[in-house]
Parts: C-alpha cells; sequence; structure tokens
C-alpha cells in the first residue's frame, strides 16, 4: 500500500521519460515533474528526517510551503542542501539525496531523540544547557552542532554565474494564479507595461490542478490560452520560475528567477540564477492562499498531506498518493479533493468532517460529521487512522489521508514592510492589511474562496490599479467558471483527543504540547512563544504553522487569534541562494579595481604591488638576488638619498580649481592662507574638519590667475572632492567658482634624489635651473622636443632635491621609460610607496598615520601655518577651543632606540622610565616606524605628551602585544637633513 | 534593496548612488557666532522620527548635493531639491 502513478491523466510528458537517483537508486519520472511527484509515484513517500525527533517525513504539500521533503539536489560545487523536493522540477539525470539521518533514510539512529522527548520539548536548550557555563564551548555546542542542521552545504566552489538586473514597470503581478491571470490579461489588453512572476515553470498556478471549466474549457487550458495571449503581447514581460521574495521601500521588489536550476549541465553564457529588483509603479499580490494542516496525533506520518496536495499530485502530476486515501477537514472545499480523486478512481473510504453541518456530496465516500482524526499508525508510511465521532471510534485502514484546516491568504509581502494582518473570524484566516501603498492583495490572497470570483477580482484590482497611473483598462471577462458553491469553514485548531504527538512546524518539530508548554511557563506573548519553541523559525518560516500556532496560543490563553496576533513578517519569502544576491560581485570581481596609468610601466620592472583601497600600488621593485623587500626598499631608499629615483604618485587626488572666487573658496577650505600664493608657485597645505581636527594634507598650485591644481592624500581623494561640493553647494553658492576631480587624467612621477634635476633635463625642454624653478615652483613645460606639454612641480616629500611631473594619463608610461632608459648612466632606479614611507618618515613629514583625526595643526608642530588673518575657514571656530590648547597635549616627534638593534612597532605606548603600564602612565603613542638605511636604525615618529619639549629624553616604548619594552630617545622628528640643504640645493 | 530617488537633474536612480549626509536644518553659523552655537552645529544632532530633509550626494551621479524630504519611519520620500539652488532662493 503506497502511492502510484495512475494510468493516465496530468500535465506531465508521458513520453519524455526522464530518469535520476534518490540515495543512489535508480528513479524514474516524467517531463513536467517535480522530484516529489516522481518519487510518490515511484511509490516513495519517504522523503527526509524531522529536525530534533527525526522523525520519517514525506511530502505535506505539493508547493513552495513544504516543511518535510527537504532533499539535497547535485553534486560537487553544485550541491545544494535543503531543496524543496515539491518544487524541484525532475531534469533527466538528476542526483537527489536525502539528509538529516544516520546511517540511513530508512534507519536512522536519531529516531531515539522521540523516546527522550519528554526531556528535549520547549526550552530544550535553555533548561537543559544552562551550567556549568564552561562546557558550552566543548561539550554542548559541538553536540547540538552535529545533531541538528539539515543538509550540509559543500565546500567546493559554485561553478556558475549569476547575475542582477533592473527591471520597471506599470503594473507587477506576483503570482500567476486565476487571479493574477485575469490582472495580467486586464492589463496587458490595455497596452500597459506588466511583469507577471509566477515561482512555478508554468503560468496557472492553482488552475493547472484544477478540473473545473473556466469559459467552456478545462481550467489547465484556460491557463494555456492566457498564457499564450500574454506572451505575444510586447508589453508583458513573463517571468516563471520567479519568486518576488520581498517588498522594500516604495515600489521595489525583490525577485529571484531561477533560469537555469531545472537544466543538468547549464548555459557556461547563461546566469543559473538571476536577482531582479523591480521598480513597479502599481502591484498586485495574487499569491493565493495556502492550505493549513490540521493539528492532531501523529498528523505528520509519510502519507498525510494537505488535500490541495492530494489534488495537485493527482490532477496535475497523475500520481495518486495511496490506493486508499481519507480527507479530514473542518471546511466545505476540501470535498472537491474526495471528489476528484473518485473520479480517477482512487477509493475513497471515508471524509472525516470535524462540524456538524457537513457539505453535501454526491461521491461514493461516507461523510463522517462531528469526527476527528486521534491518531495515526504505521511505520515509514501511513497505514491506518484512528477516528472518533460522536458515539463512536473506528479504526480506518489507509494509506494517505489528505487533511484541511481552512486556507491562509499567502499576506507575507504585504505585511514584510511593517503593516499587520487583520484577523477575519469570518473567513478563519489572517487578512493583508488594507494600507494600500501601491501594493494590492487579489483574490485568495485577499480572502477570496470562489475560482470566479478570483478572476473577477484580479480584473478589477487591475483596472483599479491602473487607474491610478492614468490607464484606462476594460477588466476581463472570463465568461462562465464552474465553481465550488459551499466554502464554509469552522476553525478546528487542535485535536483534544490526541494522546500521540500532534505536530504544528514540521520541521522544527514543535507539537501543540509545546505550545501549552510555553503559555504555562509564561511565554504565551506570539513573539515570545515563537523563540522559545521555535515555531515558525525554520526554512520555511512558518508558513504552514504560524497560524496553527496562533490558533492553539488563542485557545490555550482563552483569547481570540486577533488578540495574540502575528510575528513580524521579513523578506525573503522562500529562502535566496548566497549566489544570487552576490551576483556578480565575486573572487576579482568583488569590488572594482583602479590601475595607475603606470601600472603597466611598474609591472614590467617587477614592481610587488599593494591594495590601497580599490587602487594597485607599487610597493617595492625586487631585483634579482634580492631575497626579502626590506633588501629591496633599502636599495630602493638609498638610490634616491645618493643619485635619484623615480616613484608613481599618480594615485594622490587631484582636483583642479577655476574660476574669479576660486582664491575666495580655497581660502575657506585650507588653513592657511592661500590667497595670496604667487602664480606658478606651490604650497602645502592643510584642510581641517569643521571640529577643528586635521582632515587632508596636500600641495596646492597656482597656475594661472584664477586656475588652481591641488592634490589629496590617495585615501581621502573621494572625500575631499566630496567636502569641497558640499561647501561650495551648501554653504558658500554665491562664489563663481568650478572644480573637477582630475585624479583619473594625470600620470603623476616624482623624481627624487641629488641627480633628479640631471635626469629631468634630458626630458624637459625649458630650463629647469634652480633660479627658473627653485623650490616650490609649479609651471606648463614641454617634453621631448615639444611633443607633449606637461607640468612641473618642484614638491618633495623625500627631503631630497625632487619635483613632480605631470603627464596627461595616456602618455605616462611612455614618458616614464623615457626616463628610465635616459636615467640609466645616473643610476636611475624605480621606487615604490614602501622606500617613498622610509623616506617620508626619515624627513619627519606626516600622513594619515599621523592626521589620524585626533590632532589639531599645532600638534604636527604646524600652529604656525594656521592663518590668523582669515576671518573664516573649515575648522576654525572650533580651533581654539581650550582643549586644543591643552599644554600636555600629545605632539609630534621623532624616536630612536637606544640600542641600534632594538626594535618597537607602530602601536606601541609611551610610558616614563620606570613606569608600569596604565592609563595614567600613558604618554602617547608610536604612528610610524621604519628601519632607516641612512641612520642605521629602526626609527619611528610619535605623538608624545609635551613632546617637542623633551628632546633628548630616554623613556620606554612597551608594547603590550609584544609584551616588549624598548628603550628609546625623543628626538627631533626630521631624521635626514634638518637645515634643508638638499631640499633647495 | 535599492528604491529610487528622483534626482532632479538625472532622474529616477537607485539609491545606492547616494550618499546621506544628514538633516538640512543643520546650518553652518556665522564665523563670529559665539561658541555655543558653534558646539551645536559641529557636535549635536537631533534625531528626529517622521517627516525630515536632509543633504543627499548623489556621489555616483551628477555629484549635486540634493535636499531629500522624507519620512524615515516608512521611507516615503515626497520631494528632491537641488541644495544649492534651495539656498540661492532663500
Amino acid at each position: 500500500m503506497t502511492s502510484y502513478r495512475l494510468k493516465s491523466g496530468g500535465l506531465i510528458d508521458r513520453d519524455t521519460p526522464l530518469h535520476f537517483t534518490f540515495d543512489g537508486k535508480p528513479m524514474q519520472g516524467f517531463q513536467g515533474d517535480t522530484v516529489a511527484s516522481a518519487l510518490l509515484a515511484g511509490g516513495q513517500r519517504l522523503m527526509g528526517r524531522s529536525f530534533k525527533y527525526h522523525r520519517p517525513r514525506g511530502p505535506l504539500t505539493a508547493g513552495s510551503a513544504e516543511p518535510n521533503a527537504l532533499i539535497t539536489v547535485g553534486q560537487n560545487g553544485r550541491t545544494e542542501p535543503n531543496c524543496r523536493a515539491t518544487v524541484v522540477e525532475l531534469y533527466n539525470g538528476l542526483v537527489g539525496r536525502s539528509q538529516h539521518n544516520w546511517p540511513s533514510l530508512k534507519f536512522d539512529v536519531g529516531e531515539v531523540n522521540s523516546l527522550l522527548s519528554p526531556f528535549i520539548g520547549a526550552g530544550f536548550y535553555y533548561k537543559t544547557f544552562m551550567w556549568p557555563a564552561a562546557l558550552w564551548e566543548k561539550l554542548y555546542e559541538p553536540l547540538i552542532r552535529r545533531a541538528a542542521g539539515l543538509g550540509r552545504a559543500t565546500f567546493e566552489a559554485d561553478p556558475d554565474r549569476y547575475e542582477k538586473s533592473w527591471a520597471h514597470c506599470d503594473l507587477l503581478i506576483i503570482g500567476a494564479g486565476p487571479t493574477g491571470l485575469a490582472a495580467a490579461i486586464t492589463a496587458g489588453r490595455a497596452g500597459a507595461q506588466v511583469i507577471i512572476c509566477d515561482e512555478q515553470a508554468s503560468l496557472g498556478g492553482s488552475l493547472l490542478s484544477d478540473t473545473h471549466e473556466v469559459g467552456g474549457v478545462p481550467a489547465p487550458v484556460f491557463a494555456h490560452d492566457i498564457a499564450s495571449e500574454l506572451s505575444s503581447m510586447p508589453n508583458v514581460r513573463i517571468l516563471t520560475r520567479t519568486t518576488v521574495f520581498g517588498w522594500y521601500d516604495d515600489r521595489m521588489f525583490g525577485a529571484v528567477e531561477r533560469v537555469q536550476k531545472h537544466v543538468q549541465e547549464p548555459d557556461p553564457n547563461k546566469p543559473v540564477e538571476r536577482l531582479w529588483r523591480i521598480a513597479a509603479k502599481e502591484a498586485i499580490l495574487a499569491s493565493g492562499a495556502e492550505e493549513r494542516p490540521l493539528v492532531f496525533g501523529g498528523n505528520d506520518r509519510p502519507g498525510v498531506m494537505t488535500t490541495d496536495a492530494l489534488r495537485t499530485y493527482a490532477n496535475r502530476y497523475g500520481v495518486a498518493a495511496g490506493k486508499r486515501v481519507a480527507i479530514f477537514a473542518n471546511n466545505s472545499a476540501a470535498y472537491r479533493t474526495a471528489h476528484d480523486l473518485e473520479k480517477l478512481g482512487v477509493d475513497v473510504a471515508a471524509i472525516i468532517d470535524s462540524r456538524s453541518e457537513t457539505a453535501s456530496y454526491n461521491g461514493k465516500a461516507r461523510v463522517i460529521p462531528n469526527a476527528r482524526v486521534t491518531s495515526t499508525k504505521g511505520r515509514l508510511g501511513l497505514s491506518g487512522i484512528t477516528v472518533n465521532y460522536d458515539g463512536g471510534e473506528e479504526h480506518l485502514s489507509i494509506d494517505a489521508l489528505g487533511v484541511s484546516g481552512g486556507w491562509n491568504p499567502v499576506v507575507n509581502l504585504a505585511c514584510q514592510r511593517g503593516a499587520k494582518p487583520t484577523w477575519s473570524d469570518e473567513h478563519a484566516a489572517f487578512l493583508p492589511p488594507n494600507a494600500h501603498n501601491g501594493l494590492s492583495a487579489a483574490g485568495a490572497a485577499a480572502g477570496i474562496a470562489s475560482l470566479a470570483a478570483c478572476l473577477r477580482d484580479g480584473a478589477h484590482q487591475a483596472t483599479d490599479a491602473l487607474k491610478n497611473i492614468n490607464i484606462n483598462a476594460k477588466p476581463f471577462d472570463a465568461g462562465a467558471v464552474e465553481d465550488d458553491p459551499d466554502h464554509a469553514t469552522k476553525p478546528l485548531w487542535y485535536v483534544r483527543e490526541s494522546t500521540e504527538k500532534s505536530f504544528v512546524d514540521f520541521q522544527n518539530d514543535v507539537t501543540a504540547s509545546d505550545l501549552g508548554l510555553a503559555v504555562t511557563e509564561g511565554y504565551g506573548n506570539v513573539e515570545h512563544t515563537k523563540r522559545y519553541t521555535t515555531t515558525g523559525m525554520a526554512t520555511d518560516q512558518g508558513k504552514l504553522s504560524n497560524v496553527n500556532a496562533i490558533g492553539i496560543l488563542a485557545e490555550v490563553r482563552n483569547v481570540t487569534p486577533a488578540e495574540v496576533g502575528t510575528t513580524t513578517y521579513r523578506p525573503f519569502y522562500t529562502p535566496v541562494s548566497f549566489g544570487a544576491l552576490a551576483g556578480a560581485h565575486k573572487s576579482e570581481h568583488f569590488q572594482p579595481v583602479r590601475r595607475s596609468p603606470l601600472h603597466e610601466w611598474a609591472k614590467k620592472l617587477g614592481a610587488e604591488f599593494v591594495e590601497v583601497g580599490h587602487w594597485y600600488r607599487s610597493s617595492w621593485f625586487p631585483k634579482k638576488g634580492e631575497t626579502t623587500w626590506r633588501q629591496s626598499v633599502d636599495r630602493e631608499v638609498l638610490a634616491v638619498r645618493n643619485n635619484v629615483g623615480v616613484c608613481d604618485v599618480s594615485t594622490l587626488g587631484k582636483i583642479e580649481v577655476t574660476g574669479p572666487d576660486a582664491a575666495t573658496f580655497l581660502d575657506l577650505l585650507y588653513c592657511n592662507g592661500m590667497a595670496k600664493l604667487p602664480v606658478g608657485k606651490a604650497r602645502y597645505g592643510l584642510m581641517l574638519r569643521e571640529d577643528g581636527f586635521v582632515y587632508d594634507d596636500g600641495t596646492l598650485s597656482r597656475l594661472e590667475e584664477n586656475r588652481y591644481f591641488l592634490t589629496t592624500t590617495t585615501a581621502h581623494a573621494a572625500g575631499v572632492m566630496s567636502h569641497m561640493e558640499f561647501c561650495h553647494q551648501t554653504i558658500w553658492p554665491n562664489l563663481d567658482v568650478r572644480f573637477a576631480s582630475v585624479s583619473d587624467q594625470w600620470a603623476q612621477i616624482a623624481v627624487a634624489g641629488p641627480k633628479s634635476r640631471e635626469l629631468l633635463s634630458s626630458i624637459v625642454d625649458d630650463d629647469i635651473s634652480d633660479s627658473a624653478v627653485p623650490f616650490l615652483a609649479a609651471r606648463t613645460v614641454t617634453l621631448l622636443g615639444g611633443q607633449l606639454s606637461a607640468r612641473l612641480f618642484r614638491i618633495s616629500f623625500s627631503g631630497e632635491l625632487a619635483y613632480e611631473i605631470a603627464i596627461p594619463a595616456s602618455y605616462g608610461e611612455a614618458v616614464a621609460d623615457v626616463l628610465m632608459e635616459r636615467g640609466e648612466k645616473l643610476g636611475v632606479t624605480p621606487y615604490g610607496t614602501e622606500a617613498m614611507g622610509v623616506m617620508r618618515i626619515e624627513k619627519g613629514h606626516v600622513t594619515h598615520a599621523e592626521i589620524n583625526g585626533t590632532v589639531v595643526p599645532a600638534d604636527l608642530g604646524m600652529g604656525r601655518m594656521v592663518s590668523n588673518k582669515k576671518t573664516d575657514f573649515i575648522g576654525r571656530a572650533m580651533l581654539n577651543r581650550e582643549g586644543t590648547q591643552d599644554p600636555d597635549r600629545v605632539k609630534l616627534v621623532g624616536l630612536k632606540p637606544v640600542d641600534p638593534a632594538d626594535d618597537f612597532s607602530v602601536g606601541a605606548h609611551i610610558l616614563n622610565k620606570n613606569d608600569t603600564p596604565s592609563t595614567p602612565a600613558d604618554q602617547g603613542y608610536v604612528t610610524s616606524t621604519c628601519f632607516s638605511p641612512i641612520i642605521g636604525s629602526r626609527i619611528g615618529l610619535a605623538l608624545i605628551k609635551k613632546g617637542p619639549e623633551r628632546i633628548g629624553e630616554q623613556i620606554v616604548v612597551w608594547d603590550a602585544l609584544k609584551e616588549q619594552y624598548t628603550k628609546a630617545v625623543i628626538c627631533d622628528p626630521v631624521f635626514v637633513d634638518p637645515e634643508g640643504e638638499k631640499l633647495h640645493a | 534593496m535599492a528604491s529610487l530617488i528622483e534626482c532632479p537633474h538625472c532622474g529616477a536612480r537607485p539609491k545606492e548612488e547616494f550618499t546621506v549626509r544628514g538633516n538640512v536644518e543643520r546650518q553652518r553659523p556665522a564665523p563670529d557666532a559665539d561658541p555655543d552655537t558653534w558646539f551645536d552645529y559641529v557636535y549635536l544632532r537631533d534625531n528626529p522620527m517622521g517627516r525630515i530633509s536632509e543633504h543627499w550626494h548623489h556621489t555616483a551621479g551628477c555629484r549635486r548635493w540634493l535636499i531629500v524630504e522624507r519620512d524615515n519611519t516608512d521611507h516615503t520620500v515626497f520631494n528632491v531639491t537641488d541644495a544649492m539652488e534651495a539656498k540661492s532662493k532663500s
């Protein structure tokens, strides 16, 4: 006695058999099957084990709310756990595996948990694993983790592609059942831009498992005809296999399209899944209704399923869930399943109706009023039930039981933005909230039961929605619709007579008595109950269990379901893969990469690159025989100090500022005076934040009377630009000034060292002698016999005679090549950011290691740079607060170990000699360090209390991480050429 | 998941293109304003609920600073204007 394939019927293609395996066993199905329908057809009702008690489970539904039939599909990198067998489309070669059992699905050792169930009820974890706390990490957690968890994710990389896409439409229709189709055809014929989404492979929804006639043809044919007309309309986009999983701000919806999850070998040129962001002007929620299971003893045995599932397997897939079935229902609509099954030749033993007033039934099945199923039998599948009714108890031998506790409108999407659904006694269900906001629930999602009414509602809601955006539409008329007249229902939340476990949440094994216990123990508030019992917290998010749980809570607490209320609805409606959410943003495409115009030049010379934000910067240039980076860096530093080096500084932010008020504007941005900067000169500048602390540093060059060129640090290039835009547009809009980022337009090369002038002379046409281009000169020059125009700045961050030359980006590499070629006899050496860092520390220049958001200019020894003539600049008002004048502030100094062999690190703190580490004893900290090949030891920059007054004092550098105490001496931050003779040479 | 912001220069654009700064009401005081006024401007933030006006920068678009009037409880956007134009008018 088990499930089997009917001789004929269904929407499957019996001429196209498909072969697949389940737990290694060869199975066969047809095109159009789901894995669940094919397994049932092959007599396999057992498809999984439950989470806590490891009870045998089969499919409870034929759709996306499935809590039980979770399997792992695919192999290697395509392994996907926790797939609902009820929605996985069958394809040839599919490999399916049961999960969460050991050693096998039929014999699972974990089943002993059922025997322990008196001890592992609600709140089990909270109660059991409280003490001793020390055991948590070592014992409890690993134990729980091994026992729990459903499928296992693979550790192999996913070989498939995913993508993200935008879509815009007048009307988005979510769900393509009768309501959605009527809405779509109404809007489509009116010429509106329509998107209709459905999670299934073909449009039709419940029509596909219906036997009624619509407009003179069977329901599936009607669905097919409408779908054909829709697909012929250029203004209608049909997204099948697409789940709208979330409603976000405004009328923005998230959807995931499973483009190639139903094929054996995905086309590598297409994504397997596509994440849609749909901006709709109006939307209709036609998501239908989900049938509630009934809660009674042993209601989880394979073979027990919703009547809708029974009917769908029979009508749509040609599969009978059993040879002898019964229906247990609290409503009249469930009777149609008995009717359909009898018509297909399935023996229906009884319709067990919990109500006293049963519906009329003209089939063979016996209708038992005032009746309840109290228990079930069968080890791995249903073999019988006990029925309790007025005046008796009876045992029925059956192998499938359809249960129906009424219908829940699928209101999830309508509630995801905070609105709560409202309880309706008339519908015995929660209805979607009234708030419109661009999304209207229609049809069964709005609590409408009859097919004809759903078709009408879909058409009218579409007409109304389109009216809001000034599109006139005529409601679609489906013609004559066969219908069930009686949809009466009377709540039956649980069967009190049952003594066996009565499951509410099938996936998390929460029973009716667990809910009762939660109320008894003070967790009766629905949000508490959820967390205490874990009801509704599984991967199905309580689609079938939440309303039953609310009904039971209401009965136990003796209040109405409305008073209990619902928990919070959140995206996603069904699970969405990480792949779809990541889209193309993985591996090297995770974030954008920025390469300097000199990247190829540096690569040719063997540079090691370092990621700095989005940039790849050349950090050093190893030579043959060099085994450590320090060897390369020391060589580069000495080459610059003795001869000449070139370095790519293109990543600095560069902004060009023009306009009659440019000088005024720049004076407001920088804390030092800039308006009087002469044309042809550059000046180091500091920008402050409005709170007076240093924001960024760089150089400003005046190229013409009203044309400036400023540089920012690499890190704050974007920030400074936004800051300038904010200042101009919102604070000083009346200033006539324009500026644009030119960071990407210029390749910029630092040429530094005693021979830098000689090297540059070989490519610059103009006179660049000290008198023509003195320190801090900035001017336009021509290169290589007038071939190129460039900008030459005599600025230095190494302390050497140095220049920076800016060349139009696309010529950068060529000019750098020429510099290398012509500089060969001068010993020209490319150097990277590491050597640059060493030289700036040797010269006492600050970077963001020192400009760390806590320093004012005076802390860096730049107090005198701040203009006291200007009446306004960013940061001026707050700069002179008491705290910034505190003589105890940490200030910039240099640091040298007493023993040149000693070492210290960035972040280490400074202590007075003989002090033990403590916050009050803290004297400051090391901001930058390097090994200086010129000094011959480690050197550092530090921010130390009263630092400049303590030059020569011996202190201790304390490194808490290395537990290291280093004796060091405070010194001037300029280690090299303090008089600046080299600079001005 | 993005929603769309109606930029007066670029049209409807996803909100990811924008950078939010904060309430427009925070206007930079006069340079010679008293220290308390400056302190308020730099450090104190109201956290109003409901309909608010904020400075949004169309960072990945036209690079204009905009005033976005929206409800921070349900993210309804009522109005988007160019901050500079608004300032010039006032």
